[in-house]
């Protein structure tokens, strides 16, 4: 690997481990941090496929309240970098990303512990009324975060490829890999079912198993799904808006019609 | 003393702050150095020339705050607004601003990670997911696209609406129109995951139950996959889908779950269930 490729891989690397923690321009999603790397190693369609394939794994993996998502930056850029340098199989790069998935984990808790020590020097500064100060812990955390994707990603990058990491990996039993590999098609559902339990679904699970027998029994497409989904979100607004005009009509001990649904102005749907 | 104004360019600032919110994240207050520097445009502007009340307002929004990271912006919106007000002698105390604020954190958050989390992105990556497994470059620019434009968007909104409104705002979060959007985003996100349950989650189970040929010669084979496929497509993958449900209620680590699931991958490969 020539200095530019490590030098460029350190960079997105630490684009993906920043985003992580900021969780917002979804660099690290498997998606787009497998893309990148792909990008920067040369084989950008394995990096696709690959992180396309990860990002079905990771569908659920969402940071709620305190709680901490399993770390998709470092698994995708490592398994991106072990896929592509390593020349393993995508089902091998699925199998490698939870442990690393779990060792990301592990290390973003210890930055965000290291952190603690920078809120108090903020408080200090504070005192001091200096901003500058402020902002330069801000961003001293996030750099942390950066590095701690970035050095282990160029750290693997440097051996991944050489005939020890290659006869390591090569020695993994066949039926391990395509064991993981089937397990990959289904691995999926725990994404699903972290959506489905955030969502609190309860009685809107009706709507879970429309969309499922439609999809077993049609070939409506997702962008179909998203139309329809849509569609039985306008309605159930709608029921909603009907069934609280008609609370309060029975609060207020209303006279005249109970139903009033139609009052309701439709532009409060969207 | 001349009234002190926020100007949209402070407004601005803020929000290209925002996009930062969580960078110092840690255990102890969370977000609250990011809030804190977030605020910094519009802190310097209000109390620019009084420095112990800009101290005062720097130590305030060092505080405790975590919330889902987009909707935040309209929470430095309306805090924005009412220290714009406090700078100019209206008799707002330090803990009304406090109030305010963690008051706003719980139910912006719960309107904010189902519609984000549970809804927006799960989508917007399954699809782009599904056109990524062809080694389509689309896939990734479309999830990318479509997430950022709204995401900003939600954040620009958020701290201008904020501040507009400011204290306005703060009684529609507890009104009805939020909780239609909620509700109304998950039966969206529930819809399409019911879909994504039965289309995408690949199950097979080659296992042979029964093989003869019938009265015409043919030869059949049944297998555990036809039978299952006979009573429902699928169900097999809703069955997983519940059960994860269920561990997951009971506290078990996703990680220990997944881990499970490729246990049972191995195994079942190793024993002919699965291929």
């Amino acid at each position: 690997m020539s200095e530019f490729q490590l030098f460029a891989l350190f960079v997105v690397a630490a684009i993906t481990g920043m985003a992580s923690v900021l969780d917002e321009a979804q660099f690290h999603r498997p998606i787009i941090a497998c893309t990148l790397t792909g990008l920067v190693l040369g084989d950008v369609t394995t990096g696709v496929i690959l992180g396309g394939t990860l990002e079905m794994m990771a569908l659920g993996w969402m940071n709620v309240g305190a709680a901490m998502a399993p770390d998709a930056a470092l698994a995708s850029v490592v398994s991106a970098i072990l896929v592509i340098v390593g020349h393993q199989s995508i089902g091998a790069g699925i199998a490698l990303a939870v442990p690393l998935a779990a060792a990301g984990q592990v290390l973003t808790i210890f930055v965000r512990t290291i952190t603690v020590f920078f809120q108090h020097l903020a408080d200090k500064y504070a005192d001091e009324g200096n901003m500058r100060g402020i902002e330069f812990c801000h961003f001293a955390g996030l750099m942390l975060q950066a590095l701690r994707v970035a050095l282990p990603a160029v750290a693997i990058a440097m051996v991944a490829g050489t005939d020890t990491v290659n006869n390591a990996l090569a020695s993994i039993p066949e039926v391990i890999t395509r064991g993981l590999q089937v397990a990959g098609g289904f691995i999926v559902v725990v994404g699903y079912a972290m959506v489905i339990n955030m969502m609190n679904a309860g009685k809107l699970m009706v709507y879970f198993f429309l969309g499922f027998l439609i999809a077993v029994f049609t070939d409506v497409n997702l962008i179909g799904f998203g139309a329809i989904g849509a569609i039985c979100a306008y309605f159930h607004i709608k029921d909603m808006q009907t069934n609280i005009a008609i609370e309060e009509a029975a609060k207020t001990g209303g006279g005249g019609s109970a139903v009033e649904g139609d009052d309701i102005d439709d532009s409060e749907l969207m | 003393m001349e009234e002190k104004k926020v100007t949209k360019n402070d407004l601005f600032w803020t929000f290209v702050r925002s996009n930062f919110l969580l960078g110092s994240f840690n255990f102890e207050r969370m977000q609250a150095i990011g809030f804190c520097v977030s605020m910094m445009p519009i802190l310097k502007r209000v109390y620019g020339d009084r420095k112990d009340e800009l101290k005062k307002a720097l130590k305030r929004h060092l505080e405790f705050f975590n919330t889902q990271p987009f909707v935040a912006a309209a929470i430095m919106g309306i805090i924005g607004a009412m220290e714009e007000k406090k700078a100019n002698g209206a008799d707002i105390s330090d803990a009304t601003l406090s109030g305010v604020k963690v008051g706003l954190i719980g139910p912006l958050a719960g309107v904010g990670d189902p519609i984000f989390w549970g809804t927006l992105r799960p989508v917007l990556a399954a699809l782009g997911a599904g056109i990524a497994l062809t080694g389509s470059l689309l896939g990734p620019i479309i999830f990318f696209v479509a997430f950022n434009v709204i995401r900003l968007a939600t954040h620009w909104y958020g701290v201008k609406y904020g501040y507009e409104k400011g204290t306005e705002l703060v009684e529609n979060i507890g009104g009805h129109q939020m909780h239609f959007l909620t509700e109304g985003s998950s039966v969206l996100g529930l819809l399409v995951m019911g879909a994504l349950v039965a289309k995408w989650t690949t199950v097979n189970m080659p296992l042979v139950i029964s093989e003869y040929d019938n009265a015409l010669g043919d030869h059949v084979v049944t297998t555990l996959q036809s039978i299952l496929d006979s009573l429902m497509p699928g169900l097999v993958a809703l069955l997983m889908t519940f059960a994860c449900m269920w561990l997951l209620k009971r506290g078990i680590n996703p990680l220990i779950i997944i881990i499970g699931l490729f246990a049972i991958g191995i195994v079942g490969y190793a024993i002919g269930l699965f291929a």
